[in-house]
Formats: structure tokens, C-alpha cells, sequence
């Protein structure tokens, strides 16, 4: 197989960064041109960002509304944040994901449609009167690039002999070429694919190759084009980077810390979108000692993962809303047994199985305090694909330093999401220590419950002579363990709970903030809308405003600053996904009023949505700076 | 190797017992501590794990390690512990409710797993901890606090549940028959793979005398039959009494009207589970109730040997994990100041 791309001649224009959605029936493999797509650019140096949307049922009806699935990928020259709000170019493959994405293409954008996925039969799917494509408006706002896929990918693939029904998959290969040819991208990522996925299927494998090959000769004969895009590489830190996913970065994230901290991981779960990724992955990695357990349901899967971290080992479990739901009694008692442990959550929209495949930030309020009694937790929130590595370390060193089961709040938009990861040095990464008492010194009984300066209790574990204990979700005495109904006793062991959990304030870092520490307007934010936020952000301060940013991933203890930070604004404005649970929560702890912008409709913010509420705020106060 | 010896006594812990006065519960725990000694476990490797209910207090009585978990849990607790230390031995205390009623789940999936522990379920047929309410196992008919006309529902047996489970070690005994509840203790410790033990628990408090046909000496003989592996099925004070197979079904037989070759020969060795199962519907007064060891079966996988057998298989096949290679799987770049 020759791997090298070859080169166009046509006139190529340099531009700062593209963003582009491809969208098409959920069969049609979109997914896969998005993921190959976001490869190969942030192989050629780009920052990416990425955001898969796919719709809830498996296999929706064919060609309707329903069944759409679609990828967008921002690739640009520069450091990136989000997937991007407008579209420069939108590829779609029938009427229906035409008419439910062409809101989002810029004016002036380039749409490319499958031609042959536009005809009668898919009007009435897609419940459109006539060919969308005709409508005046679309020829006068967009560059229209009619394609008959279906027949150039036959074509294409004729000598390989194929069924009609194998040959027409491979038509997202022929979108791939040439939406590869227009951003100057090069085949060989995908080839190296083509060869590793179907290898074993040597006429697919030559079919796929021929059909990309087909696309980008079709991109450079067409007179359609008379010039291609080229996004020159993105100036990130030296290093060697990868592209990775959340849940990805998580599971590695998980391995790292059992690695650095010489424990054996216990992974037990049950099934759930989005979380399911992270058990999927794992699963690959049993040679690091990871053990995974797909439980009969959540509330086995969290006792499996109680039990596991009583035994010693590194134990984590993770499910989404409806699951957590369900551990909330077993997480009460991993507080009373203070083991260490991970409990993850990757929000999807609520309540109930509400939005399965949409994102959401709903279950804050819930993770906080879903459990019954005074069972505080601490909660940390990763916010970014990449940053679900750091923030899995993080959570596992939190767990261990104060025997505390550490809840982990992700979302189903940094879990599928993308972005380039800058790979740690092995001596970069935390060390994380790990001790249980090998035997029983000091007078009198062991004390299973005598605390350390972090309140922490030692990690006696099975096996080790005269150290024998019992836990229980019974009230304990502090330092005996023993059951104790003393109700002096019984508030001193919830004060020093909370007081665990507080602490921990002294051993995470201060919040930072994107702007000064003092101002008109603090933008405070959380989890996965990070990249919106920070975008925003950047934007309001380009215009002049006086807008400062903290992005909080240390949900429960907040860091200690933030009480002042508040205070030294004029006005604090929280964006969330949800109805406005940080805020509520801001409010309650420091009295300081907080504006929320909110939205709950399974989408991320766009970037100029923000710009617009936040402005709200800014522009009486910088108007009257400037005058 | 000097193994200290250890006697009953070791095995108790410095609490104070707060079961009822006369509750089966005690002589549990008695027989437990008894044979502990005896298998040759030290204390500090010995896990009792257990739920909620009267008899999941049983773990802060033991000297040893334990859990008091959450109502119906205890199996998927110890899942995790043995899955993670196959080294430790682990036991579940449970009671009816707590197995069969809210922890049902639990109870089929880690007999079906197979996981090396020993599951010990305390039937009194009534909630004790809650005090009083019928539980699944509970006659229909029965009055308590929740039913005072009677419960409508039909009674479940944990046996039969855990034969259609395909568990691998399945026995029955008594709370006042303590040689019996010993031997069968310590055979279920002994077996590879889950063993149930159900023990008829006298709750004197709410259920008195509901085994009473049972758990007295002197009605026992009629209405139990005590099984023995290759041995035929006799019973009765006068042991004039056995169980013979006609069809597909069992029937009682006086001994002296047929000949000793037609009595029905316990086979708790066999995998196929269809006769263990008619003897586990045996049902106080038409039949005798069976105890002792239904069913054992010896060679079947367990699921912490698999789980840990997988790890040792990857490491063998991939190496042991190596996490700076690990990062650079797959396509990366570089880039430069
Ligand atoms: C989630 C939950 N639901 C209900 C209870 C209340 N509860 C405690 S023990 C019990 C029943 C115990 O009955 P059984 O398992 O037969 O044990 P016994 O007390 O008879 O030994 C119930 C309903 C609880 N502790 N937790
Ligand atoms: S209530 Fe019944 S089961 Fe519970 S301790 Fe008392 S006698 Fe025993």
C-alpha cells in the first residue's frame, strides 16, 4: 500500500482555523470520519476540539430527524477551548441532518451534501416538502457543493468487487477524502487505520482506500473548488502530545494513580451512558493489574468496590445520575467506614433517564448531598477531556491522604470529547503514598479509628495479625470503632467527618484566576463548560471589559480563596447547566449574590451566547470606565 | 509450621451480645467459634461480612475481621474483597429478609458466580430487627405486625432458589442441633466455591416455635430427615420411615412394606440438579424437611480464581503494564520550542 498523500495544485489559503460538522444517518458512520478527522489534524500539529452528538436509540428510523448523528471538530492554528459555535462547513449525507444542522453554518459557509441521499424517498423521512437544497435562501447564503457520493464511491470501488450494500458504506471514506483534501489533510493517519481495522478483510480494507483516495482526487478535479484551506500548526508547550477522549484520560488517569501509588485496581460498575467507556477501556489493561467487575447492578457494583477497598486495594466505581442514585446508601457508608475509594459521576441530562446521550450539569446538588444523615464527600470536577487524567490522580491522592471515598463529576461532554494531551514525564506525575500498619504498637487494643493530623484513620486491612477490626454503618466510637449510641459521641463523629472533608481545603491548590483578582465581573464556572467559559471570557476582555474568570475543579472543599475572590467584585456571574446549583451553593457559603446563566437543553453553551449574557453586566460599568 | 492453637474462646470479641435472651442467634455463634479452630485459619484471615438484620450483628462478636454492611449487600461486599484478596476467608451472615427480600439480586448472582465465600442465612421466617413483620420465607397465612389477616404471599425457599442457581454447595440445619449445625458449618467452609448454609433460627421474640416441628428433639425425627451423601434416605424416631422416587416425584415409604434397594440414594454429588431439587421442596407436614448437604459440587471455576487468573494472563502475555509505554501507544507528535 503506498501511505504518502499526495499534493494539490491548486491555490491553497492560509486560514487561523476551521470548524466543521459532519453530519448524516446514524449508520452512515459519521463518528468515525469525525474521529479520524480529529486525528489526523492534531497530528499535523493543531489544537482540536471536538464534539459527537449522537442521538439515544441505537438504530433510530433511517433518514429521519431522530436518527441524525453528527461530529463537529474545531481545528485551529491556535490554543482552542471548544468545538466551536458557527460552522465554516457542514457535510451532510441526506435532507434530514441537512435541515437540522444548516441553522449553524455561517453565512458564506461551505455546505456539502450527498446529492444521492436527496431524493424523494428521503424528503418524506426527513418530513421536508421538497429537496431543501433548491430552497433560494441556501444557494444565497451558502457555497453549495452538490456531490453524488453514492455513485463516484461505486465507481470508485467497482474493481473490488463488492455487494452494492458493503461498496455504499464506504461512501463516508469518499466524504473523508474530500473533506481531507479541502483542510489539507493527509491521508496517512487514515490509511494506517484503514490497514489496522480491516486488515484481516483485504477487499474492504482496498475498497475504504480507494473510496478516501476517490474523495480527495474528486476535491482536487472538481471545478467546484479553485482553492484549498491549510491551518498552519498551533503553538502549543513542547512536548509529545496524543489526541485523547475524557473517559479515556479518566481510565488512564485511574491507572496512573494505581500505578504511581503501587495498589492493584478494582473497578466494579454496571452499564450506563456515558459512563460505559471508562469499563470498556479499562478492561484492555488487565496486565496493569486492573481488575473490572460488571456488577447486576449499581449498588453491587459500589459494594463490590467497599469491599475491595477494605481488602486494600485500589477501588473505584462509576456510573451516571440514575446509578448514582442508587449508591447513595453505600456511599453513606463509605463515609462511616472511611475507606478510601473513587465513586465517578458522568452526567448525562436528567431527571430520570431524561437526555441519555446529551450533556447536562444537573447532578451537582446530588453528589454533594444525595446520601442520607451528614455524610459530606469531597467532590472534584475535571474540566476538560485531558484534565480527567490529572483530576483521577487527584482524586485517588485526596482518598488516600484522608480515608475518604472521593466523588469524581464528569460529563458526557468531556467524556466523549477530544483534545490534544500533552504526555506526562513519568517524574512529572504525583507520588502518591500508600501505607497500612504492619502491626500493632502502643498499649491497650488497636484503635481502628485513632486519627492522624489529616483526621484520617489508619488502613488496617484483612490479613494483618492483631488488627483485627469490624466496620459498620452503625455509629463508631472514635478511636475504638466500637458501636456507640452515645449521642455526644455521635456529634462529635459528624463534626469530625465534616472537619475531614474541610481540611482538605489546606492540600489543594488555590483558585486561579484568567484575569485580574479584582474587577467588574467574575465569571465563575465549573466542569465541562470550561472551554466555553474560558472563550468567553478571553472574548469580553478583547472588548475592553473588565471580566476575570475562575474555573473551579475542586467542587467540596472549595479552595480557600474563593470566599475574597467573590467579595472583590461588583458582580459575580455563574454559567452552569442546570438551574443553578454552584450558585446556590456559592450563595449559601459566602452571602455574596451571584448571577446565574443557565440553560438546560442537553447542549454545551456557545461561546457567543456567553459573550452576550455576560456583557449584560460589563458594558454599563466599562462604558462609564471609558467616559 | 507451628500454628498456635486457638480454642472457641479466641474467636470472641470484647462486646457484649445483644441478641435477645433465648434467640437462636446464640447458638449460631457458639458452633461458629467452634469450628473455626479447627480449619486452620488464622483470625487475622478470616472476613465475616454481613448486612443488616438481628444476625448481621454477628461480625462485632467475632474476633476476627468483619463488616456490618447495608440491608441485602453483604454478598456484593464480600465480591469485592474476594475478588481483590483470595487469600482471606470469607464469610456472609444473612437473614431471610435481608437475602431473599431486598438483597434477592445479590444472593442469585454471587451463587452463580460461584465466588469462593460461605454464605450462612439465619431463617427465622420474620423480620427480628424491625420487629415483627413477615419476611419471604414466611408461611402464607401467617399473622404478624404487617399482615393481621394473614400474608398472601407464597413462601420462597432459599434452597430452592439456590439450586436454580446452579450453586455448587447447598445445606440446611438447625439452630438447637448443634452437632449437626457444627458438622454441616464446617463441611460448607471446606467446600471451593459458594456454599449456602440455611439455618432454622428460633426468633423467640416474634416467630416462636414457627420450626418448632424442626428444632425439638422430640418431634425432629419425624419431620426432618437428616441427608448423607451415598447414604439412603431414613428417617424417623424408630428410623422406620424413607423417601423412595417414583416418577418424578417423592413419596414417603414405610420401611418394613419395601425393600431397602428402592429407597432413594442422596447423590449430593450430582451436577444435575433435578432430585437435590425435589428434596429441597420437601415441605413440613406432607414430607420430611431435609438437612445436611443437599448438594456439593467440587471442579467448578470460581469467579475470584478467574478474575485473578485473567490478571496473571495478560501480565504473562503482555508483561507487566508500563505506563510511559502505555502514553505513547497509538499515533503521537511532537512539539518543539
Ligand atoms: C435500605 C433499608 N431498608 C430497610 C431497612 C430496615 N430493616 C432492617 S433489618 C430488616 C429486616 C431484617 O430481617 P431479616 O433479614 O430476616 O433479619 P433478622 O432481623 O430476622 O435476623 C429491615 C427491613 C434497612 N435497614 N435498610
Ligand atoms: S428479635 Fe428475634 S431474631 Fe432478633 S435478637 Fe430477638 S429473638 Fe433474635
Amino acid at each position: 500500500m503506498t501511505t504518502s498523500t499526495p499534493t494539490t495544485n491548486k491555490k491553497i489559503e492560509s486560514v487561523p482555523g476551521i470548524t466543521v460538522r459532519l453530519c448524516g444517518d446514524s449508520g452512515d458512520g459519521m463518528q468515525l470520519l469525525g474521529t479520524q478527522l480529529t486525528n489526523t489534524s492534531a497530528l499535523a500539529g493543531n489544537d482540536v476540539a471536538t464534539f459527537p452528538d449522537f442521538p439515544a436509540e441505537i438504530r433510530a428510523p433511517r433518514g429521519t430527524r431522530a436518527g441524525v448523528s453528527g461530529f463537529q471538530v474545531q481545528f485551529a492554528s491556535e490554543s482552542i477551548f471548544t468545538p466551536g459555535d458557527t460552522l465554516d462547513a457542514l457535510v451532510v449525507m441526506n435532507p434530514a441532518a441537512m435541515v437540522t444542522n444548516i441553522g449553524d453554518l455561517r453565512k458564506g459557509g461551505i455546505l456539502i451534501a450527498n446529492e444521492d441521499g436527496f431524493n424523494d424517498k428521503e424528503y418524506k423521512l426527513a418530513k421536508v416538502e421538497s429537496n431543501p437544497l433548491e430552497a433560494d435562501v441556501i444557494d444565497q447564503s451558502y457555497r453549495v457543493v452538490k456531490v453524488a457520493m453514492t455513485k463516484l464511491t461505486r465507481a470508485a470501488v467497482a474493481e473490488h468487487g463488492l455487494s452494492t450494500k458493503i461498496a455504499d458504506r464506504c461512501k463516508n471514506f469518499f466524504a473523508m477524502g474530500l473533506v481531507y483534501w479541502l483542510f489539507g489533510r493527509s491521508l496517512d493517519p487514515t490509511l494506517r487505520f484503514i490497514e489496522a481495522k480491516f486488515g484481516k478483510k483485504p477487499d474492504i480494507a482496498a475498497a475504504n482506500v480507494a473510496a478516501l483516495r476517490a474523495g480527495w482526487a474528486y476535491g482536487e478535479t472538481t471545478e467546484e473548488f479553485s482553492e484549498s484551506y491549510q491551518v498552519e500548526a498551533a503553538e502549543l508547550e513542547p512536548g509529545t502530545y496524543r489526541n485523547i477522549m475524557g473517559n479515556q484520560a479518566l481510565a488512564w488517569g485511574l491507572i496512573a494513580a494505581s500505578n504511581i501509588s503501587g495498589k492493584e485496581m478494582f473497578y466494579g460498575t454496571y452499564p450506563i451512558t456515558p459512563a460505559s467507556d471508562i469499563l470498556h477501556e479499562l478492561t484492555k489493561f488487565k496486565n496493569f493489574g486492573v481488575r473490572t467487575f460488571q456488577a447486576e447492578d449499581e449498588i453491587a457494583a459500589i459494594g463490590a468496590t467497599i469491599g475491595a477497598a477494605f481488602g486494600g486495594t485500589m477501588a473505584v466505581t462509576a456510573s451516571s445520575g440514575p446509578g448514582i442514585a442508587l449508591k447513595g446508601e453505600a456511599m453513606g457508608l463509605g463515609v462511616m467506614l472511611e475507606l478510601p475509594m473513587i465513586v465517578i459521576n458522568v452526567q448525562r441530562g436528567g431527571p430520570s433517564t431524561g437526555l441519555p446521550t446529551k450533556t447536562e450539569q444537573s447532578d451537582l446538588l446530588q453528589v454533594m448531598f444525595g446520601r442520607n444523615g451528614e455524610a459530606p464527600m469531597p467532590v472534584l470536577a475535571p474540566r476538560s477531556p485531558g484534565d480527567c487524567f490529572a483530576m483521577a490522580v487527584e482524586a485517588w491522592r485526596i482518598a488516600t491522604e484522608c480515608m475518604v471515598p472521593v466523588m469524581l463529576l464528569s460529563d458526557g461532554y468531556i467524556a466523549n470529547g477530544s483534545e490534544p494531551w500533552k504526555i506526562p514525564d513519568m517524574d512529572e506525575l504525583p507520588t502518591i503514598k500508600c501505607s497500612h500498619p504492619e502491626e500493632h504498637t502502643g498499649e491497650g487494643p488497636f484503635l481502628p479509628y485513632a486519627r492522624d493530623e489529616n483526621l484520617a484513620r489508619p488502613w488496617a486491612i484483612p490479613g494483618t495479625p492483631e488488627l483485627m477490626h469490624r466496620l459498620g454503618g452503625l455509629e463508631k466510637e472514635d478511636g475504638t470503632g466500637n458501636v456507640s449510641y452515645d449521642p455526644a459521641n455521635h456529634q462529635h463523629m459528624c463534626d469530625t467527618r465534616a472537619a475531614k472533608v474541610a481540611k482538605i481545603a489546606e492540600r489543594i491548590p488555590e483558585q486561579d484566576v484568567n484575569g485580574e483578582t479584582s474587577g467588574d465581573v467574575l465569571v465563575v464556572s465549573w466542569g465541562g463548560t470550561y472551554g466555553a467559559c474560558h472563550t468567553a471570557v478571553n472574548r469580553c476582555r478583547e472588548a475592553g471589559h473588565s471580566v476575570s474568570h475562575a474555573h473551579i475543579r475542586y467542587v467540596n472543599p472549595l479552595p480557600r480563596n474563593i470566599g475574597t475572590l467573590l467579595k472583590s467584585f461588583k458582580t459575580v456571574v455563574v454559567p452552569e447547566l442546570n438551574s443553578g446549583q454552584l450558585r446556590m451553593l456559592l450563595r449559601a457559603e459566602y452571602l455574596v449574590d451571584c448571577i446565574g446563566i443557565n440553560k438546560i437543553q442537553g447542549k454545551p453553551f456557545a461561546v457567543s451566547e456567553l459573550v452576550e449574557a455576560i456583557s449584560k453586566h460589563t458594558s454599563t460599568q466599562s462604558h462609564s470606565k471609558a467616559g | 509450621m507451628n500454628l498456635p492453637v486457638l480454642k472457641a474462646a479466641d474467636f470472641a470479641s470484647d462486646q457484649d451480645v445483644r441478641w435477645c435472651p433465648g434467640c437462636g442467634d446464640y447458638s449460631i455463634l457458639a458452633q461458629m467459634k467452634k469450628i473455626l479452630p479447627d480449619l486452620g485459619v488464622p483470625r487475622e484471615k478470616t472476613v465475616f461480612v454481613s448486612g443488616i438484620g438481628c444476625s448481621s450483628r454477628f461480625p462485632y462478636y467475632m474476633n476476627t475481621y468483619g463488616m456490618h454492611s447495608i440491608h441485602g449487600r453483604a454478598p456484593t461486599f464480600a465480591t469485592g474483597l474476594k475478588s481483590t484478596r483470595p487469600d482471606l476467608m470469607v464469610w456472609v451472615i444473612t437473614g431471610d429478609g435481608d437475602a431473599l427480600s431486598i438483597g434477592g439480586n445479590h444472593f442469585i448472582h454471587c451463587l452463580r458466580r460461584n465466588l469462593d465465600v460461605n454464605i450462612v442465612l439465619f431463617n427465622n421466617r420474620i423480620y427480628g430487627l424491625t420487629k415483627g413483620q413477615y419476611s419471604p420465607t414466611s408461611t402464607e397465612g401467617q399473622v404478624t405486625k404487617s399482615t393481621p389477616m394473614g400474608a398472601i404471599d407464597h413462601p420462597l425457599s432459599p434452597l430452592s432458589v439456590a439450586l436454580a442457581a446452579e450453586a455448587t454447595f447447598v445445606a440446611r440445619s438447625i439452630d438447637a442441633h448443634v452437632q449437626h449445625l457444627g458438622k454441616t458449618l464446617k463441611a460448607a467452609a471446606e467446600h471451593k466455591g459458594t456454599s449456602l448454609v440455611e439455618v432454622y433460627q428460633n426468633c423467640n421474640v416474634f416467630n416462636d416455635g414457627a420450626m418448632a416441628y424442626a428444632q425439638e428433639r422430640k418431634q425432629r425425627a419425624d419431620n426432618v430427615i437428616e441427608l448423607e451423601h451415598g447414604k439412603p434416605l431414613i428417617f424417623g424416631a424408630e428410623r422406620d420411615k424413607g423417601i423412595r422416587l417414583v416418577g418424578s416425584h417423592l413419596e414417603v415409604v414405610n420401611t418394613a412394606d419395601v425393600p431397602a434397594d428402592d429407597l432413594l440414594i442422596h447423590d449430593a454429588n450430582d451436577p444435575n440438579p433435578s432430585i437435590q431439587m425435589m428434596l429441597a421442596r420437601m415441605r413440613y407436614p406432607e414430607m420430611p424437611e431435609p438437612i445436611g448437604v443437599l448438594r456439593s459440587v467440587a471442579g467448578v471455576s470460581t469467579y475470584n480464581d478467574q478474575i485473578n487468573e485473567q490478571v496473571t494472563q495478560a501480565k504473562a502475555a503482555r508483561g507487566e503494564g508500563d505506563l510511559a509505554k502505555l502514553f505513547r501507544s497509538g499515533d503521537t507528535w511532537e512539539v518543539t520550542a
